[in-house]
């Protein structure tokens, strides 16, 4: 038995079959289980040990061949097996409880597995044929019959597509490379075309306009999903580039891109969300400032870099669920969520309201909130390299930060509707939970610390 | 050289007529003139039996289209963004036809290709399809671009890359792409079929 047949084969069937089941019910339960029992697996099951059960000896080998590429999943990768199949778990419980189409479990699964695949396949510039594939089965998830044109998701689609002959074209020229790095011409080549890739990759600005269009067209929960995990894959898979090439780690220029383009998202998604009249827009450009900070933390050479970009994973995908259940809870009641809509919204549904303004609130990194410990040691490793860098930061998290208050003060505004809540028993209840997670985070950081604290042994030099 | 030849003036009619057409027939029509194109510089590089994986696919791709369009002349959408004379795509194509000869021996020196046609006509497919995605908002017609883009460089890449398992993704991604298409325009029908 391979690794890579349980939890990336397996789940792929899965996904598909639970596509073609008609009861909403069933496929939600079915589900939910296949995602517990996957991130149980992930956590339970050594890879290349040897398991005895009574008579019977199981031993999970890491690698699986295809015609003659491999997908190596190693113990080191559990971590993050867990992590994803863990978060596909709350993911699909957010989604039900939302009342969603329920298109988001067997596209999660499909996409889940997909983009596990394109982590685990050596050499890894198959990587951008498998996110090219995995863009295309997004689709139909994104996709919503009352929007015909869908320019977001067009545009997602074509700047997901352009990252693609990029990257396999960098691979291309970074075969020639390991074969003599001395060659600076080939170095600054690959490194152009590379650089490009992840900028349509990633959505770094001015590549990512599709963000925001998105969120308005699909459903909160969906485009939450694909906001969430298309950039964790897309970062990961570049720290991969890293650690594979020692010229990329070692250039002095790395730490000044990936320090602009941060600060660029950062800045510039602070001072849009600061003018945007809409939550679901606000939702995106919030989206879009924390790759920034991701990309940001990448610029922190040493281990410390890598350990606050993956303490920003979990605060991250806290919110991000919170805020999307949310919305999602008041946009099936409402038809927009333009700020002239949302007025006093905070009366009728209190939960939600409570619980978007929180996730706003964490992802500024205000104090005693998940995002708040690892925004700040962010920020004061930033102001120890660059003083006109932390600046900046807090320039841009200002400009969030305003729109958080912008987005409260419409929500509590004064209405002449009676208090009355209008939010289901689970919805309380999961949103209530979610918000004491997010405020547990922010006062206990050392459980976020024990939880990622493996996550950087999936590189063998990045994370030593 | 004769057939290099044949090949890029089949490549450069379907870049032209399907900047100009406007009907849906005629645009699938030259998407699969272009496949032929794409598999006529392919098969100089790759195995017979390799590079007709691009033909047979690129015709099913263009068939999968055919089959999903309503018996309209027109692709579903009105085109809305500005501008949309034939005269002005005529000259963008030119503008793309003599910027990517131009640059075409310099890349065919920096990737060592011998075959300067054959980069040519990679770098022009590669033109059209971004000029297309930069003035249309019609989903159909994008996806058609970037098939182009696609076409233009599977071209390029078949001459670094000769991996049957690379071609079979390729081929795959254009499959998934019309499948895209189709869902996108259909998208009403098939989510409430009941």
């Amino acid at each position: 038995m391979s690794a890579s047949i349980i939890w990336i084969f397996i789940p792929f069937v899965l996904g598909f079959i639970l596509w073609l089941l008609p009861y909403k019910r069933l496929v939600i339960g079915l589900g939910i289980a296949i995602s517990v029992i996957l991130a149980l697996t992930a956590w339970m099951l050594p890879i290349e040990t040897p398991l005895n059960i009574g008579n019977w000896s199981i031993k999970i080998s890491s690698t699986m061949t295809i015609l003659g590429r491999h997908l190596i999943l190693t113990p080191t990768d559990q971590p993050l097996l867990i992590f994803l199949y863990l978060s596909l778990v709350f993911w699909f419980i957010s989604s039900s409880i939302a009342g969603d189409n329920n298109k988001l479990i067997p596209s999660g699964l499909l996409i889940i597995s997909l983009l596990i695949s394109a982590l685990a396949v050596e050499p890894f510039l198959y990587a951008a044929l498998l996110i090219e594939i995995t863009v295309l089965v997004s689709v139909p998830l994104l996709k919503r019959s009352n929007i015909p044109r869908g320019r977001g998701l067009m545009r997602f689609l074509v700047f997901q597509t352009l990252a693609m002959p990029f990257i396999l074209f960098s691979g291309w020229i970074l075969t020639g490379i390991t074969a003599g790095p001395e060659e600076t011409t080939l170095i600054r080549q690959a490194a152009i075309f590379l650089g490009l890739g992840f900028v349509f990759l990633l959505a770094i600005f001015p590549f990512n306009t599709w963000i925001p269009l998105l969120t308005e067209e699909a459903h909160p929960s969906s485009a939450a999903f694909i906001l969430w995990i298309f950039p964790t894959i897309g970062l990961l898979f570049g720290l991969y580039f890293l650690d594979t090439y020692s010229w990329i780690r070692e250039s002095n220029y790395l730490p000044i891109f990936l320090r602009s383009s941060g600060l660029l998202m950062i800045v510039t998604g602070g001072i849009w969300a600061g003018f945007q009249k809409d939550l679901k827009r606000i939702f995106a450009y919030a989206m879009i400032m924390e790759t920034g900070y991701s990309l940001l933390s990448l610029s922190i050479q040493g281990t410390r870099g890598i350990d606050l970009f993956f303490g920003l994973l979990i605060p991250r995908i806290l919110a991000l669920l919170l805020w999307a259940l949310a919305l999602s809870v008041i946009l099936s009641k409402t038809s927009s969520a333009q700020f002239s809509m949302a007025k006093g919204l905070g009366r009728k549904y209190p939960f939600s309201a409570t619980a978007i303004i929180l996730s706003h609130l964490s992802m500024t990194g205000v104090p005693l909130l998940a995002g708040f410990p690892i925004h700040q040691a962010l920020w004061e490793r930033l102001g120890i390299i660059s003083l006109s860098g932390a600046i900046w930061f807090a320039i841009g998290t200002i400009g969030l930060l305003m729109c958080g208050i912008r987005s409260l003060a419409v929500l509590v505004a004064p209405s002449n509707e009676r208090f009355m809540i209008k939010e289901s028993w689970p919805q309380r209840i999961f949103l209530s939970l979610g918000i004491l997670m997010l405020i547990l985070f922010g006062i206990l950081p050392q459980w976020i610390t024990s939880l990622t604290i493996r996550f950087p042994l999936m590189f063998s030099h990045l994370g030593r | 050289m004769i057939l290099d030849f044949v090949f890029i003036m089949v490549i450069l009619s379907a870049s032209i007529g399907q900047m100009l057409s406007r009907d849906w027939r005629w645009s699938l029509g030259f998407l699969g003139t272009q496949y032929l194109g794409v598999f006529g510089f392919v098969q100089t590089i790759w195995p017979m039996n390799l590079a007709i994986v691009k033909l047979i696919s690129g015709l099913i791709v263009c068939l999968a289209f055919a089959t999903s369009q309503k018996n309209t002349t027109a692709f579903s959408f009105s085109e809305t963004s500005w501008p949309q004379g034939r005269l002005f795509r005529l000259l963008a194509t030119a503008l793309i036809l003599l910027t990517t000869l131009s640059i075409s021996s310099q890349t065919s020196a920096w990737l060592g290709i011998s075959n300067r046609v054959g980069t040519w006509a990679s770098l022009l497919l590669m033109g059209i399809g971004l000029l297309q995605l930069g003035i249309t908002t019609q989903p159909m017609r994008m996806i058609i671009a970037l098939l182009t883009l696609i076409s233009g460089f599977e071209i390029i890449y078949a001459y670094v890359e000769s991996s049957a398992l690379v071609a079979a993704m390729l081929v795959l991604i254009n499959l998934g792409l019309s499948l895209v298409g189709i869902y996108m325009l259909n998208t009403d029908y098939l989510e409430n079929v009941d």
